[in-house]
């Protein structure tokens, strides 16, 4: 295929943060114990935007939306939401 | 066997940061589909949320090309794209494994104003994946009714409750005598998986319906998503299954419940947890509202466990 040398038209490039900073949407913060954490996963596969280390279950906090869908799932309880500053 | 969360491959194709809601759950389940499709794809997307959440120029939110379409084109600007494919093959201008044509499309695309073009993609059986992340509503344009809107469910434009039952849109699609039809929910990843992965390998036209509760337009709390795509399946509202070369088999749980090894939830619960629904429910004729709501879905049980019976 021939490439594009010229963006002649309104072309976007695969990058994060394409809908800005999307941490600062957050009201409550997903908080991981890690001590009850059985690393089972399940928050790792229903959180939409894809923040969660899938091995370590940490969280970038610079695009998590603070959803609350991985505390929801989480079967052991290990996620707190904590209120923003 | 489905397959576990672990054994799901590492693969993101849906970037952090991106325009959707928190919670969404069409991002949720477009990051299931990656995971199956891989980069070698193509993306089609009509006007709506999934294109909200595209991002704004010059990042984009997904990793495929993506086109933007017109509403009523999936259809047709697919087979355009995957004829296109072929033929660029043919002239050894496009090397290796064919990338795989897909549309990403809500249901308003699909059910309503898509149509027209679907169904003729599908009669012609053109080697594409159409998608319908189902929200049961428009919700981008701030949630109107359409086609897949359930009886009893508020709208802008259904003040009062939806008067008229959902289409069976993922049947009227088998009934093009396509080679993969699936339907499938958030909250069972494996399944949307799986059904992936299997439409991917089969040339021709492949349908797949994913139900996706929209807190938004559904009323219900944010982080309840995962929670509100279980009780759906739950209570017989939302049917998993799948048709290979026409044959219609059901997926767990809800082949327990067309078995009739498992009762269905009573839809009550669902019901009240949206309100979508709950604010009609408050009047004077709330009882026969919810009846009407249980008999959509015993219907479409029935009805269902009957059409998997003919297998020719
Ligand atoms: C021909 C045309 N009519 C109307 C619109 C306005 N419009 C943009 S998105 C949208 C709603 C799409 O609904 P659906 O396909 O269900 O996807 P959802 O928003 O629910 O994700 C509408 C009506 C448009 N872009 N083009
Ligand atoms: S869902 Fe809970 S237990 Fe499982 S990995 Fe995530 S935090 Fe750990
Ligand atoms: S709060 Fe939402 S966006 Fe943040 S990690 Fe949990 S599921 Fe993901
Ligand atoms: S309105 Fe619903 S479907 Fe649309 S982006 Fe928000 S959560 Fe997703």
């Amino acid at each position: 295929m021939k490439s594009v040398t010229k963006a002649y038209q309104p072309i976007s490039w695969p990058m994060k943060g394409a809908g800005g900073d999307t941490g600062s949407w957050r009201t409550h913060r997903p908080v991981v114990d890690t001590q009850i954490c059985t690393k089972c996963q399940l928050c790792w596969v229903y959180c939409p935007e894809a923040v969660i280390d899938r091995n370590e279950i940490t969280i970038d906090y610079r695009y998590c939306k603070g959803c609350g869908v991985c505390a929801t799932e989480c079967p052991t309880g290990a996620i707190s939401m904590e209120k923003e500053e | 066997m489905t397959t576990s969360i672990k054994q799901l491959p590492d693969i993101e194709q849906v970037l952090s940061g991106n325009g959707a809601c928190g919670g969404c759950p069409a991002t949720m389940a477009l990051r299931i589909v990656g995971k199956a499709l891989g980069s070698n794809a193509i993306m089609l997307l009509t006007p709506s949320c999934s294109v909200a959440s595209m991002g704004m120029t010059p990042k984009l939110g997904y990793n495929w090309p993506g086109i933007n379409i017109c509403f009523a084109t999936a259809g047709s600007s697919a087979s355009g794209i995957t004829h296109a494919v072929e033929i660029m093959k043919e002239k050894g201008r496009l090397q290796g494994e064919l990338p795989t044509v897909f549309s990403w499309v809500g249901d308003g695309g699909t059910y309503d104003i898509g149509f027209q073009a679907l169904s003729a993609a599908a009669e012609r059986n053109d080697n594409m994946i159409h998608f319908c992340y189902n929200n049961e509503a428009y919700s981008n344009t701030g949630v109107q009714r359409s086609g897949a809107t359930p009886r009893g469910s508020f709208t802008t434009t259904t003040p009062t409750g939806k008067r008229q039952p959902k289409k069976n849109m993922a049947l009227l699609m088998l009934e093009h005598n396509i080679p993969y039809v699936a339907t499938a929910t958030v909250a069972y990843p494996g399944d949307l998986y799986d059904k992936v992965v299997k439409a991917k390998n089969i040339p021709g036209m492949k349908y797949i319906e994913i139900l996706a509760p929209c807190y938004l337009g559904w009323q219900f709390d944010m982080p309840e998503t995962v929670q509100l795509s279980r009780m759906a399946v739950k209570s017989g509202a939302w049917l998993l299954w799948e048709a290979e070369n026409r044959k219609i088999s059901f997926n767990k749980p809800s082949s327990l419940i067309i078995s009739g090894k498992k009762d269905a939830d009573p839809v009550n619960e669902y019901v009240m947890k949206q309100g979508r629904f709950n604010r009609l429910l408050k009047g004077p004729d709330a009882e026969s509202r919810i009846a009407e709501i249980q008999s959509d879905i015993d219907r479409e049980i029935a009805f269902m466990r009957e059409r998997a019976k003919i297998t020719i």
